[in-house]
């Protein structure tokens, strides 16, 4: 089983960061088994179709408009993922929505996609993460992690 | 007199806002506004200018090559630098297919859907399609089987009630002039070119050691190591691989997106006496030679839709205005900044959303207004092209001539929305027949044993010079983009980006000039106000993307796609 663990947002527009950051933290912090990649999707839509192709489980992480409190985590998957993007709770709802369903249209859709996101409460041009969601950032990274473990994904922590 | 409202426009990067006014089914008025901005600066003051392309690569949603390009070449500007002959060729290799692909993207995903009708393509007779297609290209997968396939894929999808990126399409619409078999000639061609762009983009891969997001761009050249013998550089093996690409991508543009190109503007050619637009046209001229320095397609300036005359580009005499824009100058208004002396103050004084219009006499766009002499200029393919047709560049005057004499068209036709949709055709066409002869210079330079790709003696901050500014220019696929770096003490003292969206989305300027999408409009007939895919033509026809010339403000203010007449 292949798995894609894919960061989206641009790392310049403060907390449209945050899925970029969790997933470069992990990174930083797991060696991973072979059969999942880690890619850092930034703002990119369908250049990220090759990625795409193969994988048979899809772990996304983004900001996401929620409505709720700053910082606030959410979990979708399946179906609602490109139905939520649809209406337009994201930030990257024309490159993630759009990709999604050309994959799917080209056959080669993921079987099983869970999104894990987090409310943002700034999207300005700059490095900084709110507060809010910097808090909420090793809460996600916990959040994914978990998520592979129920996969069976195992994540090895690197030395130092 | 109605004003149409189309916010956002689809299929683009970033948001863009047109109003237009429309009298007599035309549009006689119209306005462009960008409801979000930018200031990279911000991010950028303070730190090293070597450092300064990772973020600017971050700019923009799509393009991850061009703004990491026109970075180093300022830095390399400012100090003096000039990049070994193989970074040079690695560079215009890099730049080349990403304008091949790019171009090849807007055409079937972005724009095709203005003039392509998906619904109508279900009804097609498969048979017949095969037999069209094989009148315009000999294309091997051009088969009855093949075209039933994809209608059959098409049906099923449709039949879940997902038309997923066809949504938001003016499907049925009376400007839809192409017949059904055209329609799925075109569709099957759209979801063939999503296969072919997955396998050219993996040249950036190779070259920048990653993608998204390449890796190997540095001020003063090139960090992908260069041995034909080395497992770790880029050695025989992975040129072999990027030339069986490169035959790949220039096949497809020759048999696919050329023919498909042709044949659909056959059936459009009314709209070659629409668009026209403001008639300046810049370029920056692209691809360097990697001895001479002088570019593949020269630079140059138009003015007033002249071809007898190409004037010289001075990066003196560009200047951002913002009497139309929310910012405020410390100067006040009336005034251009020069990009050296950019400023980026924020102050909106739009109507509170939700709002039914702006308020077009006052301030009504994130997007500042850049000027070249004060007056507005149209950047992108179409500028490009004019400036090398007008200063007897031979490559782009045969291809022009070719597509002129097929359509049977004059070469004012290039004036216009088909024109500007024609042009990033042709632009790709020659840009995909030179990338072959870059390698192929890249392959005898190496084979001589030249295998520097880095200048190293300004790597160090010790040999720079207290203070020096300078600027970046690439010709991205979307136009003349530009970067200017002021720098003081080894530090960014000042960045400024004048991108291609901004040239072309600007909106009125001091003297209440139009900016080239407003001006391109006028005249544009309007079938249907409540279905205004005629606007989508000619905005399409430039490739907007703003994801660069700007951010979301307010994500959750904006309505979904939404036609408002008033």
């Amino acid at each position: 089983m292949r798995t894609l663990l894919l960061g989206i947002g641009n790392t310049l527009m403060n907390d449209d960061a945050a899925g970029v950051l969790v997933i470069q933290n992990l990174a930083a912090k797991f060696f991973f088994p072979e059969e999942l990649t880690v890619l850092d999707g930034g703002t990119l839509g369908l250049d990220l179709l090759p990625y795409l192709e193969g994988v048979d489980r899809l772990l996304v992480v983004d900001a996401v408009e929620t409505g709720g409190p700053v910082g606030s985590i959410i979990r979708m998957t399946g179906d609602d993922i490109p139905l939520a993007l649809a209406t337009k709770v994201s930030p990257h709802q024309m490159g993630l929505k759009d990709l999604l369903l050309v994959a799917d249209l080209q056959g080669y859709a993921p079987k099983e996609m869970v999104l894990w996101g987090v409310q943002p409460g700034s999207i300005e041009m700059d490095i900084e993460l709110t507060p809010e969601v910097a808090a909420s950032i090793e809460l996600l990274e916990g959040k994914v992690l978990a998520e592979l473990a129920a996969w069976g994904i195992t994540a090895t922590p690197k030395s130092n | 007199m109605a004003r149409i409202v189309v916010d956002p426009i689809t299929r683009i990067e970033g948001h863009l806002r047109i109003e237009a006014e429309v009298s007599g089914g035309k549009i006689v008025d119209a306005w462009s506004s960008s409801t979000m901005f930018r200031g990279i600066e911000k991010i950028l003051k303070g730190r090293d200018p070597r450092d300064a392309w990772y973020f600017t690569q971050r700019f923009c949603g799509v393009c991850t090559t061009v703004h990491s390009i026109a970075s180093v070449r300022a830095v390399e500007n400012a100090l003096g630098i000039k990049v070994p002959p193989n970074a040079e060729l690695i560079r215009n290799i890099i730049m080349g297919i990403q304008n091949v692909q790019d171009h090849v993207i807007h055409f079937y995903h972005l724009h095709a859907l203005d003039w392509v009708d998906i619904v109508s393509a279900l009804k097609a007779d498969p048979a017949k399609t095969a037999s069209l297609a094989s009148t315009v290209s000999d294309w091997p997968l051009n088969s009855p089987t093949y075209f039933k396939g994809v209608q059959d894929k098409l049906k099923a999808f449709v039949a879940k009630g997902r038309l997923g990126p066809f949504a938001n399409g003016y499907w049925g619409h009376s400007a839809m002039k192409l017949p059904p078999e055209a329609n799925l000639m075109a569709t099957a061609h759209y979801l063939e070119a999503l296969e072919w762009q997955k396998d050219v983009i993996r040249i950036h891969a190779i070259l920048g050691s990653k993608n998204p997001h390449p890796q190997t761009f540095l001020v003063g050249g090139m960090a992908i190591p260069v041995d034909p013998d080395s497992q770790n550089a880029l050695n025989a093996d992975k040129l072999i691989t990027i030339s069986g690409l490169l035959k790949k991508a220039k096949e497809f543009v020759e048999k696919v997106y050329i023919p498909d190109l042709l044949a659909v503007a056959s059936f459009y050619k009314d709209w070659a006496a629409i668009g026209g637009g403001v008639g300046n046209y810049l370029s920056y001229g692209e691809f360097p030679d990697p001895i001479t320095g002088k570019q593949f397609f020269p630079p140059g300036i138009i003015l007033g839709k002249d071809l007898s005359k190409v004037y010289p580009v001075d990066q003196k005499k560009v200047a951002e205005y913002v009497d139309h824009s929310w910012f405020e100058y410390s100067g006040g208004q009336g005034k251009g900044a020069h990009p050296y002396d950019g400023e980026t103050e924020a102050k909106y004084s739009g109507p509170k959303p939700p709002y039914k219009n702006l308020d077009t006499d006052r301030k009504y766009s994130w997007v500042k207004s850049p000027r070249y002499e004060e007056k507005p200029m149209e950047v992108g393919p179409l500028a490009k092209l004019l400036v090398a047709y007008a200063s007897g560049h031979k490559e782009t005057q045969d291809a022009v001539g070719l597509v002129l004499k097929h359509l049977n068209v004059p070469a004012t036709a290039l004036f216009s929305t088909l024109g500007r949709t024609g042009a990033r055709g042709i632009d790709c066409l020659i840009t995909a027949q030179q990338l072959p002869k870059w390698l192929q210079q890249l392959e005898e330079s190496i084979g001589k044993g030249d295998l520097r790709v880095h200048a190293q003696e300004k790597w160090d901050p010790s040999s720079w010079p207290s203070e020096a500014q300078g600027y970046g220019w690439h010709e991205a696929p979307r136009g003349a983009l530009g970067h200017w770096i002021k720098i003081k003490d080894k530090q960014i003292l000042n960045y400024q980006a004048v991108v291609p969206s901004t040239w072309n989305a600007s909106p009125r300027d001091h003297k209440g000039q139009r900016g080239p999408y407003e001006e391109a409009l006028i005249g544009t007939p309007i079938a249907d106000p409540n279905r205004p895919v005629e606007i989508l033509r000619t905005i399409h026809s430039f490739d907007p993307c703003l994801a660069c010339a700007v951010h979301v403000l307010d994500a959750t203010g904006n309505e979904i796609v939404s036609v408002k007449v008033k």
